[in-house]
């Protein structure tokens, strides 16, 4: 198959409205089988894609075509693979970082927003979506006080629909949780999954650092925040089961440095975790090469790989193959194995990314707080 | 006239009260929703527009009422329930390979001559059927020992809920079961000993009610997040039927479009038809006959969904 770029190339008739007829006819970036033309129009003096793929060239350089104002690259990924990115584009020698103007496909993090490609294969999960049919949830804001961190902290907390104060409900607290609600669908996803039976009807606390890379850096006050403050807190307003396999933890990157962290210094008390694209770096011998933020992190991790001891009882896992922090995870994975803990790793080809998380709530809540799938036919 | 008739879910579309509506014989309705569990008396939806009396025979509280009172029973029942879970558990293993094995030769069909493979895939699913019956039976069998036992309605603090079922039974003509948790819902109705009153009555089930009248209750759900989605034989149901398998939100738990599971699924059941319970559907038995009245739908062996109403 000849692409789509390649065939432009070869046209002695290059102007102006050919390369318009070629932007008129095509969606970008163009997808052809498992490769991906990236295309930027603009008069700039370079141009670089942004992608945040760990195992490609960082930053490759788009060519330009001929003596016309088109760049583009062409990348090879495999199937099933979405990928967000950014231009970087050069003007009078000034560096720009732009989205794609011709891809309306976004994703949104703390950051702003990037542009979004996948290969054939990945599509966006439709439990990710609205559905008219799901009996929507509430969430409610509160200030709470913590003596550990000295102040007021921001939590809210989700309940299902049809909640009954007189039952008693499983427990997850959130890292970042209100960026899982804006970037990740969350509150969405809870809904759509109660609402199909996957997950068990449950309360869902969403935490915010005010600080996250000193306080999820496994920072103990931290772990003592959620165990002492916010748990005790929870279980005082509203109807928690007990049992420890009712309780979970849940984070991303730090988050779910810090997840695993509290759980670590308060064994047994949350049964469930869940670690997405967890910051898990730690050294065997040198330096850690990952700047100072990840210092307290490869302390708590070397302690943690020394001792694991068996902190919960079931680990959900998953982590973006294009992220560095593969190695880092895929390297945990046999210790946490031989601690005896069920764990469940999952890989996915996509980055450290909000979206990617998102995929990856149905198959990771579902298996750590199932619900009556099997048994209710209403 | 109709001894029997189920539907689909009633949520977005109720029919049940305009065929109780129908019905010529006159008296009260008794109203069993043990499925819905704490929600046992948000009934308001369900029996809208019936021009009759309506009784909640309140069968999960009066449960919970008897646990509370009869912990020696409690603790006896929780034992038992957990035997149970224990069985189906192993069976679930078991299922797993048994019926891997058939998806694994029906999808690669083409890898062997027709004349070899057919016969081999046959001989599969007898082995599945037979797991199927032998689990049942073990599940039919235990539950009997248990109720033998234990004689629950025969126990004090539960006599007295019995006797006044059975007398308002006695006074009602037709029986609503609405569906929600089978297992709560099979659970409330052998518990309180209604299996036999219920045998005498008209009785008009959706989703789940519909499941738990038949000789064995079938659980199933082709693409759940985790696992294969193989479908379980659960317990042995009330017997109303032997001849029939409900499938309630077929549309949306079952890949009715894929010819594969369609097929096997049929075939696996294949002493019973296997009829889609979606929005809307209505089947009817009359004088031992099943009459399909409304969107009801018969999963083939050939793979194919049959629309028979």
């Amino acid at each position: 198959m000849t692409l789509a770029i390649r065939a432009l190339e070869q046209r002695k008739d290059l102007n102006e409205a050919v390369i318009d007829e070629f932007i008129e006819n095509y969606d970008f970036p163009i997808v052809e089988d498992n490769a991906i033309t990236f295309v930027f129009r603009g008069k700039v003096e370079e141009v670089r894609l942004q992608h945040w793929v760990y195992g490609l060239e960082s930053a490759p350089e788009l060519t330009r075509l001929g003596e016309t104002d088109l760049w583009y690259l062409i990348l090879d990924l495999p199937a099933k693979s979405r990928i967000e990115y950014k231009f970087d584009i050069v003007t009078n020698g000034k560096h720009e970082w732009v989205h794609d103007p011709f891809n309306p496909q976004v994703a949104h993090d703390p950051f702003g927003f990037n542009s979004v490609v996948h290969t054939p294969g990945y599509v966006t999960p439709d439990w990710t979506f609205f559905e008219a049919e799901t009996r929507p949830g509430s969430i409610e804001d509160y200030q709470i006080s913590s003596k550990v961190f000295g102040g007021e902290r921001a939590i809210s907390v989700y309940l299902p629909a049809r909640f009954r104060a007189t039952r008693r409900y499983p427990l997850l607290i959130v890292h970042d949780g209100m960026d899982y609600v804006r970037y990740a669908a969350l509150h969405t996803v809870l809904d759509n999954l109660i609402h199909r039976l996957e997950l068990s009807h449950m309360i869902v606390v969403f935490t915010q650092a005010v600080d996250r890379l000193e306080e999820y850096a496994a920072d103990e006050r931290h772990a003592e925040f959620i165990v002492e403050e916010v748990l005790p807190w929870v279980e005082k307003r509203y109807p928690i089961q007990p049992n420890p396999a009712q309780r979970g933890l849940m984070g991303a990157s730090f988050g779910a440095v810090a997840s695993l962290a509290a759980a670590w210094r308060y064994p047994g008390v949350f049964g469930r975790l869940m670690l997405q694209s967890g910051s898990f770096a730690f050294t065997d011998i040198g330096a850690n090469p990952r700047g100072p933020a990840f210092e307290p992190v490869v302390r708590f991790m070397n302690a943690f790989r020394d001792k694991p001891g068996r902190p919960t009882n079931k680990i959900y896992m998953s982590c973006g193959i294009y992220e560095s922090l593969i190695y880092e995870n895929r390297s945990l994975l046999p210790m946490l194995q031989q601690t005896g803990m069920q764990v469940k790793y999952v890989e996915a080809r996509d980055g450290h990314n909000w979206e990617n998380w998102r995929d990856r709530l149905r198959e990771g809540l579902s298996w750590l707080f199932p619900g009556p799938l099997w048994m209710v036919y209403e | 006239m109709s001894d029997l008739l189920l539907f689909g879910p009633q949520r977005f579309q109720s029919t049940i009260g305009d065929a109780l509506n129908a019905m010529e014989v006159e008296g009260p309705c008794a109203v069993i929703t043990a499925g819905w569990q704490e929600r046992e008396m948000e009934m308001d939806e369900l029996v809208a527009g019936i021009d009759r009396e309506v009784i909640n025979l309140r069968l999960h509280h009066r449960a919970e009422e008897f646990f509370e009172a009869d912990t020696i029973f409690r603790d006896a029942h929780r034992g038992h329930q957990q035997r149970m879970r224990q069985l189906q558990e192993i069976y679930r293993i078991r299922l797993s390979h048994t019926l891997a094995c058939v998806h694994q030769l029906t999808g690669n069909l083409d890898n062997w001559p027709e004349d070899v493979v057919l016969a081999e895939i046959e001989d599969a699913l007898a082995m599945v059927r037979e797991l199927d019956r032998h689990h049942l039976g073990h599940m039919r069998n235990l539950q009997e020992a248990f109720l033998e036992e234990w004689q629950p309605y025969a126990r004090p603090a539960l006599k007295e809920h019995h006797l006044e079922l059975t007398d308002t039974l006695y006074r009602c003509p037709a029986v609503l079961i609405a569906g929600g948790h089978v297992a709560v819902l099979l659970n409330r109705l052998r518990l309180l000993g209604l299996e036999g009153p219920i045998r005498e009555k008209t009785v008009l089930a959706s989703s789940a009610g519909a499941m738990v009248l038949g000789e064995q209750v079938v659980l199933f759900h082709d693409s759940p997040p985790q696992g294969p989605g193989y479908a379980e034989v659960f317990e042995a149901g009330l017997g109303l039927f032997d001849d029939l398998v409900p499938l309630p939100h077929a549309r949306n738990r079952l890949l009715l479009d894929n010819p594969t599971r369609v097929s096997i699924f049929a075939r696996r059941f294949e002493a019973a038809s296997c009829l889609t319970l979606d929005d809307g559907a209505r089947v009817d038995r009359v004088d031992g006959r099943w009459h399909p009245r409304q969107n009801i739908h018969r999963l083939k062996s050939d793979g194919t969904v049959e629309e028979l109403a």
